[in-house]
Protein backbone atom coordinates (compact mmCIF):
# COMPACT_ATOMS: atom_id res chain seq x y z
CA UNK A 1 0.00 0.00 0.00
CA UNK A 2 1.17 3.50 -0.83
CA UNK A 3 0.40 6.08 1.79
CA UNK A 4 0.88 9.85 1.68
CA UNK A 5 0.76 11.77 4.93
CA UNK A 6 0.34 15.54 5.11
CA UNK A 7 2.17 16.26 1.86
CA UNK A 8 2.92 19.96 1.33
CA UNK A 9 4.52 21.51 -1.72
CA UNK A 10 5.03 25.13 -2.77
CA UNK A 11 6.48 26.74 -5.86
CA UNK A 12 8.03 30.21 -5.47
CA UNK A 13 6.11 30.85 -2.26
CA UNK A 14 2.77 29.72 -3.69
CA UNK A 15 1.36 26.70 -1.93
CA UNK A 16 0.16 24.08 -4.40
CA UNK A 17 -0.40 21.12 -2.08
CA UNK A 18 -1.39 21.58 1.54
CA UNK A 19 -1.42 18.63 3.95
CA UNK A 20 -2.59 16.13 1.37
CA UNK A 21 -3.35 12.63 2.66
CA UNK A 22 -3.80 9.71 0.32
CA UNK A 23 -3.97 5.93 0.57
CA UNK A 24 -3.61 3.74 -2.47
CA UNK A 25 -4.40 0.05 -1.89
CA UNK A 26 -2.44 -2.59 -3.75
CA UNK A 27 -4.03 -3.55 -7.04
CA UNK A 28 -6.53 -0.70 -6.94
CA UNK A 29 -7.13 2.25 -9.22
CA UNK A 30 -6.86 5.64 -7.56
CA UNK A 31 -8.07 8.62 -9.54
CA UNK A 32 -6.93 12.10 -8.63
CA UNK A 33 -9.49 14.53 -10.04
CA UNK A 34 -10.18 18.22 -9.88
CA UNK A 35 -10.02 21.36 -11.93
CA UNK A 36 -6.85 22.81 -13.50
CA UNK A 37 -4.45 24.43 -11.09
CA UNK A 38 -5.52 22.13 -8.27
CA UNK A 39 -2.14 20.48 -8.02
CA UNK A 40 -3.12 17.10 -9.50
CA UNK A 41 -0.06 16.88 -11.69
CA UNK A 42 2.17 18.26 -8.93
CA UNK A 43 0.95 15.52 -6.62
CA UNK A 44 1.71 12.91 -9.27
CA UNK A 45 5.17 14.41 -9.83
CA UNK A 46 5.86 14.19 -6.09
CA UNK A 47 4.74 10.56 -6.00
CA UNK A 48 6.84 9.64 -9.03
CA UNK A 49 9.95 11.41 -7.70
CA UNK A 50 10.12 14.27 -10.20
CA UNK A 51 9.59 16.83 -7.42
CA UNK A 52 10.81 16.90 -3.83
CA UNK A 53 8.10 17.36 -1.23
CA UNK A 54 8.47 20.27 1.22
CA UNK A 55 7.04 18.36 4.15
CA UNK A 56 5.03 15.26 4.93
CA UNK A 57 5.85 11.63 4.45
CA UNK A 58 5.41 8.93 1.85
CA UNK A 59 5.13 5.32 3.05
CA UNK A 60 5.25 2.17 0.96
CA UNK A 61 3.94 -0.93 2.73
CA UNK A 62 4.35 0.93 6.00
CA UNK A 63 7.99 1.83 5.40
CA UNK A 64 9.42 5.27 4.66
CA UNK A 65 9.79 5.74 0.90
CA UNK A 66 11.59 8.49 -0.96
CA UNK A 67 10.61 8.37 -4.65
CA UNK A 68 13.37 10.86 -5.59
CA UNK A 69 15.99 8.40 -4.37
CA UNK A 70 16.72 6.59 -7.60
CA UNK A 71 19.31 4.14 -6.30
CA UNK A 72 17.25 0.98 -5.71
CA UNK A 73 17.31 -1.22 -8.78
CA UNK A 74 13.74 -2.44 -8.46
CA UNK A 75 11.49 0.14 -10.01
CA UNK A 76 8.52 1.16 -7.93
CA UNK A 77 6.98 3.91 -10.02
CA UNK A 78 6.21 3.84 -13.71
CA UNK A 79 4.95 7.00 -15.37
CA UNK A 80 2.91 7.57 -18.53
CA UNK A 81 3.23 11.27 -19.26
CA UNK A 82 0.48 13.43 -20.69
CA UNK A 83 2.37 13.97 -23.95
CA UNK A 84 4.01 10.54 -23.62
CA UNK A 85 7.62 11.85 -23.89
CA UNK A 86 8.71 8.98 -26.09
CA UNK A 87 12.31 9.15 -27.26
CA UNK A 88 11.98 10.46 -30.84
CA UNK A 89 15.32 9.09 -32.02
CA UNK A 90 14.57 5.51 -30.99
CA UNK A 91 12.24 3.01 -32.62
CA UNK A 92 9.24 1.65 -30.73
CA UNK A 93 11.22 -1.46 -29.79
CA UNK A 94 14.27 0.57 -28.69
CA UNK A 95 12.07 2.91 -26.64
CA UNK A 96 10.89 -0.10 -24.66
CA UNK A 97 14.17 -2.05 -24.39
CA UNK A 98 16.53 0.84 -23.58
CA UNK A 99 15.94 1.09 -19.83
CA UNK A 100 15.68 -2.68 -19.17
CA UNK A 101 19.05 -3.08 -20.89
CA UNK A 102 20.80 -0.09 -19.31
CA UNK A 103 19.27 -0.17 -15.85
CA UNK A 104 18.12 -3.74 -15.24
CA UNK A 105 21.15 -5.06 -17.21
CA UNK A 106 19.04 -7.42 -19.28
CA UNK A 107 20.66 -8.71 -22.45
CA UNK A 108 19.26 -7.49 -25.74
CA UNK A 109 17.49 -10.74 -26.65
CA UNK A 110 15.68 -11.04 -23.31
CA UNK A 111 14.69 -7.38 -23.39
CA UNK A 112 13.35 -7.70 -26.94
CA UNK A 113 11.36 -10.85 -26.21
CA UNK A 114 9.75 -9.10 -23.26
CA UNK A 115 9.11 -5.94 -25.28
CA UNK A 116 7.48 -7.87 -28.12
CA UNK A 117 5.26 -9.63 -25.63
CA UNK A 118 4.15 -6.25 -24.23
CA UNK A 119 3.59 -4.88 -27.73
CA UNK A 120 1.43 -7.87 -28.58
CA UNK A 121 -0.67 -7.37 -25.43
CA UNK A 122 -1.13 -3.70 -26.32
CA UNK A 123 -2.08 -4.40 -29.95
CA UNK A 124 1.11 -2.88 -31.34
CA UNK A 125 2.56 -5.90 -33.12
CA UNK A 126 4.21 -4.86 -36.38
CA UNK A 127 5.09 -1.38 -35.10
CA UNK A 128 8.46 -2.43 -33.62
CA UNK A 129 10.61 -0.69 -36.19
CA UNK A 130 8.61 2.53 -36.48
CA UNK A 131 9.73 5.82 -34.96
CA UNK A 132 7.38 7.75 -32.64
CA UNK A 133 6.56 10.35 -35.35
CA UNK A 134 5.08 7.56 -37.46
CA UNK A 135 2.54 6.61 -34.78
CA UNK A 136 -0.91 7.97 -33.97
CA UNK A 137 -1.63 9.52 -30.56
CA UNK A 138 -3.23 6.37 -29.21
CA UNK A 139 -0.37 4.20 -30.42
CA UNK A 140 2.16 6.54 -28.83
CA UNK A 141 0.32 6.28 -25.55
CA UNK A 142 0.34 2.49 -25.68
CA UNK A 143 4.09 2.52 -26.42
CA UNK A 144 4.54 4.78 -23.38
CA UNK A 145 2.56 2.27 -21.29
CA UNK A 146 4.67 -0.60 -22.64
CA UNK A 147 7.86 1.34 -21.92
CA UNK A 148 6.81 1.91 -18.31
CA UNK A 149 5.68 -1.71 -17.85
CA UNK A 150 8.97 -3.08 -19.18
CA UNK A 151 10.62 -1.84 -15.97
CA UNK A 152 8.21 -3.96 -13.86
CA UNK A 153 6.91 -1.09 -11.70
CA UNK A 154 4.82 -1.79 -8.61
CA UNK A 155 2.71 1.28 -9.29
CA UNK A 156 1.85 2.82 -12.65
CA UNK A 157 1.00 6.53 -12.80
CA UNK A 158 -0.80 8.28 -15.66
CA UNK A 159 -1.01 12.02 -16.20
CA UNK A 160 -4.24 12.94 -18.04
CA UNK A 161 -4.42 9.75 -20.12
CA UNK A 162 -7.58 10.79 -21.98
CA UNK A 163 -6.83 14.45 -22.67
CA UNK A 164 -5.43 13.95 -26.17
CA UNK A 165 -7.60 11.04 -27.29
CA UNK A 166 -10.86 10.87 -29.21
CA UNK A 167 -13.80 9.08 -27.51
CA UNK A 168 -13.16 5.72 -29.20
CA UNK A 169 -9.60 5.60 -27.98
CA UNK A 170 -10.74 6.64 -24.53
CA UNK A 171 -12.44 3.25 -24.20
CA UNK A 172 -9.28 1.49 -25.37
CA UNK A 173 -7.28 3.12 -22.56
CA UNK A 174 -10.02 2.21 -20.13
CA UNK A 175 -9.78 -1.43 -21.21
CA UNK A 176 -6.00 -1.41 -20.85
CA UNK A 177 -6.21 0.09 -17.37
CA UNK A 178 -8.83 -2.44 -16.27
CA UNK A 179 -6.83 -5.30 -17.78
CA UNK A 180 -3.78 -4.19 -15.80
CA UNK A 181 -5.93 -4.03 -12.71
CA UNK A 182 -6.94 -7.65 -13.28
CA UNK A 183 -3.20 -8.39 -13.24
CA UNK A 184 -3.02 -6.75 -9.79
CA UNK A 185 -1.23 -3.61 -10.98
CA UNK A 186 -1.67 -0.62 -8.68
CA UNK A 187 -2.54 2.45 -10.75
CA UNK A 188 -2.75 6.15 -9.99
CA UNK A 189 -4.51 8.26 -12.59
CA UNK A 190 -4.61 12.02 -12.72
CA UNK A 191 -7.50 13.26 -14.82
CA UNK A 192 -9.85 16.19 -15.20
CA UNK A 193 -12.29 13.81 -16.93
CA UNK A 194 -14.75 13.02 -14.14
CA UNK A 195 -16.81 10.58 -16.21
CA UNK A 196 -13.72 8.59 -17.06
CA UNK A 197 -12.69 8.58 -13.39
CA UNK A 198 -16.14 7.40 -12.31
CA UNK A 199 -15.96 4.52 -14.75
CA UNK A 200 -12.66 3.10 -13.56
CA UNK A 201 -11.80 4.37 -10.08
CA UNK A 202 -11.85 2.28 -6.92
CA UNK A 203 -11.01 5.38 -4.90
CA UNK A 204 -10.98 9.02 -5.74
CA UNK A 205 -9.17 12.06 -4.41
CA UNK A 206 -10.58 15.46 -5.27
CA UNK A 207 -8.14 18.34 -5.22
CA UNK A 208 -9.02 22.03 -5.37
CA UNK A 209 -6.89 25.09 -6.06
CA UNK A 210 -5.67 26.75 -2.84
CA UNK A 211 -6.17 30.40 -2.06
CA UNK A 212 -3.33 32.69 -0.91
CA UNK A 213 -3.41 31.47 2.66
CA UNK A 214 -3.04 27.88 1.59
CA UNK A 215 -6.52 26.67 2.48
CA UNK A 216 -8.99 25.41 -0.08
CA UNK A 217 -10.64 28.18 -2.06
CA UNK B 1 50.85 19.80 -67.55
CA UNK B 2 54.36 18.65 -66.78
CA UNK B 3 54.70 21.55 -64.36
CA UNK B 4 51.54 20.49 -62.50
CA UNK B 5 52.95 17.05 -61.82
CA UNK B 6 56.21 18.63 -60.72
CA UNK B 7 54.61 20.69 -57.94
CA UNK B 8 51.90 18.19 -57.03
CA UNK B 9 53.98 16.20 -54.45
CA UNK B 10 54.70 19.31 -52.37
CA UNK B 11 51.07 20.40 -52.58
CA UNK B 12 49.90 16.96 -51.49
CA UNK B 13 52.35 16.99 -48.58
CA UNK B 14 50.82 20.33 -47.57
CA UNK B 15 47.33 18.85 -47.96
CA UNK B 16 48.32 16.05 -45.63
CA UNK B 17 49.27 18.53 -42.90
CA UNK B 18 46.09 20.55 -43.50
CA UNK B 19 43.99 17.39 -43.15
CA UNK B 20 45.79 16.20 -40.03
CA UNK B 21 45.21 19.55 -38.29
CA UNK B 22 41.61 19.45 -39.48
CA UNK B 23 40.96 15.86 -38.35
CA UNK B 24 42.62 16.08 -34.95
CA UNK B 25 40.99 19.43 -34.17
CA UNK B 26 37.55 17.94 -34.85
CA UNK B 27 38.35 14.75 -32.95
CA UNK B 28 39.13 16.70 -29.78
CA UNK B 29 37.04 19.85 -30.01
CA UNK B 30 33.68 18.19 -30.73
CA UNK B 31 33.52 16.09 -27.53
CA UNK B 32 35.22 18.88 -25.55
CA UNK B 33 32.66 21.33 -26.89
CA UNK B 34 29.84 19.13 -25.62
CA UNK B 35 31.48 18.83 -22.21
CA UNK B 36 32.01 22.62 -22.04
CA UNK B 37 28.39 23.22 -23.01
CA UNK B 38 27.23 20.92 -20.20
CA UNK B 39 29.62 22.69 -17.80
CA UNK B 40 28.38 26.09 -18.94
CA UNK B 41 24.82 25.01 -18.09
CA UNK B 42 25.48 23.64 -14.58
CA UNK B 43 24.28 25.37 -11.44
CA UNK B 44 27.89 25.31 -10.28
CA UNK B 45 28.54 29.06 -10.62
CA UNK B 46 32.35 29.09 -10.62
CA UNK B 47 32.59 26.51 -13.39
CA UNK B 48 30.00 28.17 -15.60
CA UNK B 49 31.61 31.62 -15.10
CA UNK B 50 35.05 30.23 -15.94
CA UNK B 51 33.71 28.63 -19.09
CA UNK B 52 31.86 31.77 -20.07
CA UNK B 53 35.14 33.72 -19.75
CA UNK B 54 36.99 31.12 -21.81
CA UNK B 55 34.38 31.19 -24.57
CA UNK B 56 34.38 34.99 -24.60
CA UNK B 57 38.18 35.04 -24.85
CA UNK B 58 38.35 32.49 -27.66
CA UNK B 59 35.54 33.97 -29.73
CA UNK B 60 36.59 37.52 -28.98
CA UNK B 61 40.14 37.37 -30.36
CA UNK B 62 41.42 36.36 -33.80
CA UNK B 63 42.52 32.77 -34.23
CA UNK B 64 45.71 34.11 -35.83
CA UNK B 65 46.53 35.94 -32.60
CA UNK B 66 45.81 32.83 -30.55
CA UNK B 67 48.18 30.79 -32.72
CA UNK B 68 50.95 33.34 -32.26
CA UNK B 69 50.29 33.52 -28.56
CA UNK B 70 50.37 29.76 -27.97
CA UNK B 71 53.58 29.32 -29.95
CA UNK B 72 55.58 32.49 -29.22
CA UNK B 73 53.74 33.95 -26.24
CA UNK B 74 53.66 31.06 -23.77
CA UNK B 75 57.49 30.73 -23.54
CA UNK B 76 57.85 34.53 -23.17
CA UNK B 77 55.47 34.59 -20.22
CA UNK B 78 57.95 32.56 -18.23
CA UNK B 79 55.61 29.58 -18.11
CA UNK B 80 58.38 27.33 -19.31
CA UNK B 81 55.96 25.87 -21.85
CA UNK B 82 57.64 25.56 -25.23
CA UNK B 83 55.46 23.63 -27.61
CA UNK B 84 56.63 22.22 -30.93
CA UNK B 85 55.08 24.07 -33.89
CA UNK B 86 52.62 21.33 -34.79
CA UNK B 87 51.46 20.81 -31.18
CA UNK B 88 51.10 24.57 -30.68
CA UNK B 89 48.94 24.79 -33.79
CA UNK B 90 46.75 21.92 -32.60
CA UNK B 91 46.36 23.39 -29.11
CA UNK B 92 45.31 26.77 -30.51
CA UNK B 93 42.85 25.24 -32.98
CA UNK B 94 41.32 22.88 -30.41
CA UNK B 95 40.94 25.69 -27.85
CA UNK B 96 39.36 27.97 -30.43
CA UNK B 97 37.00 25.47 -32.02
CA UNK B 98 35.94 23.98 -28.68
CA UNK B 99 34.61 27.42 -27.73
CA UNK B 100 32.54 27.71 -30.90
CA UNK B 101 31.25 24.13 -30.63
CA UNK B 102 30.37 24.69 -26.95
CA UNK B 103 28.05 27.53 -27.92
CA UNK B 104 26.49 25.50 -30.72
CA UNK B 105 25.94 22.55 -28.39
CA UNK B 106 24.51 24.82 -25.70
CA UNK B 107 21.89 26.00 -28.16
CA UNK B 108 21.12 22.39 -29.05
CA UNK B 109 20.89 21.30 -25.42
CA UNK B 110 18.51 24.12 -24.59
CA UNK B 111 16.24 23.05 -27.44
CA UNK B 112 15.66 19.59 -25.92
CA UNK B 113 12.28 19.15 -24.28
CA UNK B 114 12.74 18.80 -20.47
CA UNK B 115 10.19 15.97 -20.69
CA UNK B 116 12.89 13.84 -22.30
CA UNK B 117 15.06 14.13 -19.20
CA UNK B 118 12.08 13.41 -16.96
CA UNK B 119 11.24 10.32 -18.98
CA UNK B 120 14.81 9.11 -18.61
CA UNK B 121 14.67 9.87 -14.90
CA UNK B 122 11.54 7.84 -14.19
CA UNK B 123 13.06 4.99 -16.19
CA UNK B 124 16.01 5.30 -13.78
CA UNK B 125 18.70 6.10 -16.30
CA UNK B 126 21.64 7.81 -14.58
CA UNK B 127 23.14 11.17 -15.63
CA UNK B 128 25.63 9.79 -18.18
CA UNK B 129 23.19 7.27 -19.60
CA UNK B 130 20.74 10.11 -20.10
CA UNK B 131 23.39 12.26 -21.77
CA UNK B 132 24.76 9.57 -24.07
CA UNK B 133 21.57 7.69 -24.98
CA UNK B 134 18.89 10.37 -24.86
CA UNK B 135 20.32 13.89 -25.04
CA UNK B 136 23.38 13.60 -27.28
CA UNK B 137 21.67 11.96 -30.28
CA UNK B 138 18.87 14.54 -30.22
CA UNK B 139 21.32 17.43 -29.83
CA UNK B 140 23.38 16.10 -32.75
CA UNK B 141 20.41 16.30 -35.07
CA UNK B 142 19.78 19.91 -34.08
CA UNK B 143 23.39 21.09 -34.31
CA UNK B 144 24.59 19.34 -37.47
CA UNK B 145 23.89 22.26 -39.85
CA UNK B 146 25.78 24.70 -37.59
CA UNK B 147 28.59 22.21 -36.98
CA UNK B 148 28.80 21.76 -40.75
CA UNK B 149 29.47 25.48 -41.16
CA UNK B 150 32.32 25.33 -38.67
CA UNK B 151 33.75 22.21 -40.29
CA UNK B 152 33.95 23.96 -43.65
CA UNK B 153 35.47 27.02 -41.95
CA UNK B 154 38.04 24.84 -40.24
CA UNK B 155 39.41 23.46 -43.50
CA UNK B 156 40.17 27.00 -44.64
CA UNK B 157 41.18 28.33 -41.20
CA UNK B 158 43.86 25.66 -41.04
CA UNK B 159 45.83 27.76 -43.56
CA UNK B 160 46.60 30.17 -40.68
CA UNK B 161 49.27 27.78 -39.40
CA UNK B 162 51.69 29.38 -41.90
CA UNK B 163 52.19 32.10 -39.29
CA UNK B 164 54.14 29.76 -37.03
CA UNK B 165 56.05 28.27 -39.93
CA UNK B 166 54.15 25.07 -40.60
CA UNK B 167 54.04 23.78 -44.17
CA UNK B 168 50.38 23.37 -44.96
CA UNK B 169 48.67 23.37 -48.35
CA UNK B 170 48.55 27.15 -48.80
CA UNK B 171 52.16 27.58 -47.78
CA UNK B 172 53.26 24.87 -50.22
CA UNK B 173 51.44 26.74 -52.99
CA UNK B 174 52.93 30.06 -51.90
CA UNK B 175 56.46 28.67 -51.94
CA UNK B 176 56.05 27.28 -55.43
CA UNK B 177 54.40 30.48 -56.69
CA UNK B 178 57.22 32.78 -55.55
CA UNK B 179 59.95 30.38 -56.64
CA UNK B 180 58.58 29.86 -60.17
CA UNK B 181 56.96 33.29 -60.53
CA UNK B 182 53.57 31.91 -61.56
CA UNK B 183 50.05 31.82 -60.13
CA UNK B 184 49.43 28.23 -61.28
CA UNK B 185 50.31 26.65 -57.89
CA UNK B 186 47.86 28.97 -56.13
CA UNK B 187 45.12 28.09 -58.61
CA UNK B 188 45.78 24.45 -57.79
CA UNK B 189 45.65 25.23 -54.09
CA UNK B 190 42.23 26.76 -54.66
CA UNK B 191 41.07 23.69 -56.55
CA UNK B 192 42.26 21.36 -53.77
CA UNK B 193 40.45 23.43 -51.10
CA UNK B 194 37.29 23.34 -53.22
CA UNK B 195 37.58 19.59 -53.66
CA UNK B 196 38.00 19.13 -49.91
CA UNK B 197 35.03 21.32 -49.02
CA UNK B 198 32.91 19.56 -51.66
CA UNK B 199 33.85 16.22 -50.12
CA UNK B 200 32.97 17.29 -46.59
CA UNK B 201 29.76 19.00 -47.70
CA UNK B 202 28.68 15.70 -49.27
CA UNK B 203 29.62 13.83 -46.10
CA UNK B 204 27.62 16.27 -43.97
CA UNK B 205 24.61 15.81 -46.23
CA UNK B 206 24.88 12.06 -45.67
CA UNK B 207 24.99 12.57 -41.89
CA UNK B 208 22.00 14.92 -42.06
CA UNK B 209 20.08 12.33 -44.06
CA UNK B 210 20.97 9.69 -41.47
CA UNK B 211 19.52 11.84 -38.70
CA UNK B 212 16.54 12.64 -40.90
CA UNK B 213 14.97 9.21 -40.39
CA UNK B 214 13.35 10.44 -37.18
CA UNK B 215 11.65 13.72 -36.28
Amino acid sequence: MLELKKITKSFAGKKILNQVDLKVKDGSIMCIVGQSGGGKTTLLRCISGLEHIDSGEILLDGKHFDPTDLTPADTIMGVVFQDYNLFPHLTVLQNITLAPQLVLKKDQTTAEIQAKDLLQKLALTGKEKLYPWQLSGGQKQRVAIARALAMHPKILCYDEPTSALDPGLRDTVKEIILKLKAQKMTQIIVTHDLDFANEIADDMLKVKPLNQKGSEA
Amino acid sequence: MHYLFEILPSLLAGTKLTLSIFGLTLLFSLPLGLVCALGRMTHFKILSSLLRFYIWLMRGTPLLLQLIFVFYGLPLLGTGIVLPRYTAALVAFILNYTAYFAEIFRGGLQAIDPGQVESAKVLRLNYWQTITHIIAPQVMKIVIPSIGNEVINLIKDSSLVYVIGLGDLLRAGNVAASRDVTLVPLVMVGVIYLALTALFTKLLQKIEAYYGRWK
